[in-house]
């Protein structure tokens, strides 16, 4: 028998617990795949911060950190400043490094800390059932927001990929989605230019996945995609918003 | 055996490098500022890492991560960076991951003042963050015992895997004196359980996650069995004058030198007294304590604090003698005379116990 399709290695076999509809599990499916692809299983540590993407921990199968809601970052710089040889990525939702651990990932940026992050923004708190973010919209109905999130009150949206882009540390930083087959493939390759980028020793590299948290946003799993599609791809610029030269093709 | 003449802070970072710290990452405060200076300066050269971090809550994470990985690892701060740092700690207690953290107290609450005191003595023993966990905590009273301690602060991080502090006061930091190194070495212990890539053996995971109360409870017993066994083993107090001792004084850190003084004094007068001197905080040395209480008539514990380490001194000695209480705060370092005005109040005017 032709074997059409295999699990990645990438990850172990512990079952996602993730939401029916939720995009976490294909993110995470997604940097498996590359991780085998550039054959880092061996050599990779990865480190959580807190929130639905804790769980990875269990998932990927490779070294990793459990750190604190936030601090990722710091903990990659322990991890990859005690082993430079080795390949450090970070797992973080919105809430984790947007709002609690912005202090970190800008530092992790703007050291050029030789890292990879990947940040799954999907515009409110997941694991704490569904508050507001600095991620969340404008008019977005959150358990903290309940009558939409209004700018007088909150602010505005933070599309941190935009803002690390001016820092001479960040290396390659890309914002992509996982909604599609097309996408997925995009999203792939950021994921391997990524990874590129610290293996070449370039500096700090960061990949935004927009996702869906359909549990919270109170829709299906269809629906979930529309909403991300309709409100969150205008919102955060996508593509790749920071690339080194000699990736282009 | 040659010996250098070196501030407190800087004897601590050469006796790190010298017992092997191979990662630096901290955030400059005063009183512990030569401690990053002198890293920044040295460790680099000599073939470790050294990163200021944006500050003491990256720090303490930088080092999480670092000891995971299974490097020797090093922070200093003081007062309020420490508290910044709590939640770090809880997590490294956890994962029982091995680091050294040194605290040259300043004095608080709030921004405080730079002058020595002790009042980080609870923070440092009880937890000072959440959860049931406990530091190793090592109190140095001269400049070789800065470098000396924080030698074996690394040994006993490793051994046990559990942060250990370094508790000294402004004093101890910047004060100089002679130092000799000759007694400092590297020792290397085995971790099989640090993250250093999966390369032919199962993946490596630490983590504090836990969803399940039947196996929280199950951590939480393995943790509580590990304390109980560093409270039997390291009980560690340095006697001084204390053989024919009708009277103990009590103190640690820069209190202890000025008791020694206090004891001179009281000996010359006749009076047959000796100093306790806890040298590790946590455990507190509760055990050297049982054998002086059959003939101890009082204690006097000396401190730059409102009445910390009186409370495990109280403990240790279980009412059977009574406990009077000297201490100075704010900056303000206790003087001899005062101590000496005191005890004789105390002791051999009758006067109030406390
Ligand atoms: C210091 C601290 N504060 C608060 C929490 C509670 N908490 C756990 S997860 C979380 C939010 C997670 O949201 P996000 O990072 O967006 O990830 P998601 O669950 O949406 O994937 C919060 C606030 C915590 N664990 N630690
Ligand atoms: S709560 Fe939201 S983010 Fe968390 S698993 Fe469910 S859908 Fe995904």
């Amino acid at each position: 028998m032709r074997v059409l399709f295999e699990k990645t290695q990438a990850l172990t076999d512990v079952p996602f617990h993730y939401c029916p509809g939720c995009t976490h599990g294909i993110v995470q499916r997604v940097i498996g795949e590359i991780l085998e692809e550039l054959q880092l299983l061996e050599k990779t540590v990865g480190v959580t911060g807190v929130g639905c993407g804790g769980f990875s921990e269990q998932y990927f199968n490779v070294d990793f950190q459990g750190s604190a809601h936030g601090r990722a970052p710091a903990v990659a710089t322990g991890i990859k400043r005690a082993h430079p040889e080795l390949i450090v990525f970070t797992y973080q939702g919105d809430g984790d490094m947007v709002s609690i651990g912005m202090a970190e990932a800008i530092h992790a940026a703007a050291r050029g800390e030789k890292i990879t992050a990947f940040l799954v923004n999907n515009s409110n708190y997941g694991m704490t059932g569904g508050q507001m973010a600095p991620t969340t919209l404008i008019g977005q109905k959150t358990s903290t927001s309940p009558y939409g999130r209004q700018s007088e009150e909150s602010g505005y949206p933070v599309d941190l990929p935009a803002l690390l882009c001016n820092l001479k540390g960040a290396a390659y930083v890309a914002t992509v989605s996982v909604d599609t087959p097309a996408n997925v493939l995009k999203a792939k390759r950021a994921v391997r230019l990524a990874f590129k980028a610290q293996i070449e020793g370039l500096g700090f590299s960061l990949v935004q996945f927009l996702s869906t948290c359909p549990t919270n946003w109170g829709l299906n799993p269809v629906d979930s995609i529309e909403w991300m599609q309709e409100h969150m791809f205008p919102e955060f610029q996508m593509g790749e918003l920071k690339c080194p030269e000699t990736f282009r093709r | 055996m040659e010996k250098l003449f070196m501030k407190g802070n800087e004897a601590l970072a050469e006796g790190a490098i010298r017992a092997g710290c191979q990662l630096y990452f901290g955030y400059p405060i005063t009183p512990s500022t030569e401690i990053i200076e002198y890293m920044a300066a040295h460790l680099s050269k000599r073939g470790g890492t050294f990163v200021q971090s944006e500050s003491e809550v990256a720090a303490i994470y930088m080092v999480f991560g670092a000891a995971g990985s299974g490097q020797r690892v090093m922070t200093a701060s003081s007062g309020l960076g420490i508290s910044l740092m709590q939640e770090g700690l809880s997590y490294m207690a956890a994962n029982e991951l091995p680091a050294v953290l040194v605290d040259i107290m300043r004095t608080g609450p709030g921004l405080g003042g730079l002058g020595p005191t002790q009042g980080d003595y609870f923070q440092a023993t009880k937890g000072g963050g959440h959860g049931d966990y406990h530091l190793i905590v090592l109190a140095p009273d001269s400049v070789q015992e800065m470098a000396d301690l924080t030698a074996t602060a690394f040994d006993l991080a490793d051994g046990y895997r559990n942060p250990v502090m370094i508790l000294a006061d402004a004093v101890l930091g910047q004060m100089m004196e002679p130092v000799s190194f000759e007694n400092i070495h590297v020792h290397t212990y085995e971790k099989p359980w640090a993250t250093t890539g999966a390369k032919g053996r199962q993946r490596n995971l630490i983590t504090s996650y836990n969803l399940q109360n039947e196996t929280g409870e199950i951590k939480a017993i393995h943790l509580e069995h590990k304390y109980q066994a560093i409270q039997e083993q390291l009980q560690w107090a340095e006697s001084y004058q204390t053989e024919d001792a009708e009277y103990l004084l009590v103190a640690y850190g820069t209190s202890a030198r000025v008791c020694k003084g206090v004891v001179h004094a009281l000996r010359a007068t006749g009076v047959k007294v000796g100093l306790l001197r806890p040298i590790a905080l946590w455990p507190f040395p509760t055990q050297v304590f049982q054998s002086y209480l059959d003939h101890v008539k009082g204690y006097l514990v000396v401190e730059m604090s409102a009445g910390q380490m009186i409370e495990d001194v109280r403990l240790a000695i279980q009412h059977q003698a009574p406990v009077s209480f000297y201490h100075r705060q704010g900056g303000m370092v206790p003087q001899q005379e005062e101590i000496v005005a005191q005890f004789n109040r105390v002791f051999l005017e009758g006067g109030h116990t406390s």
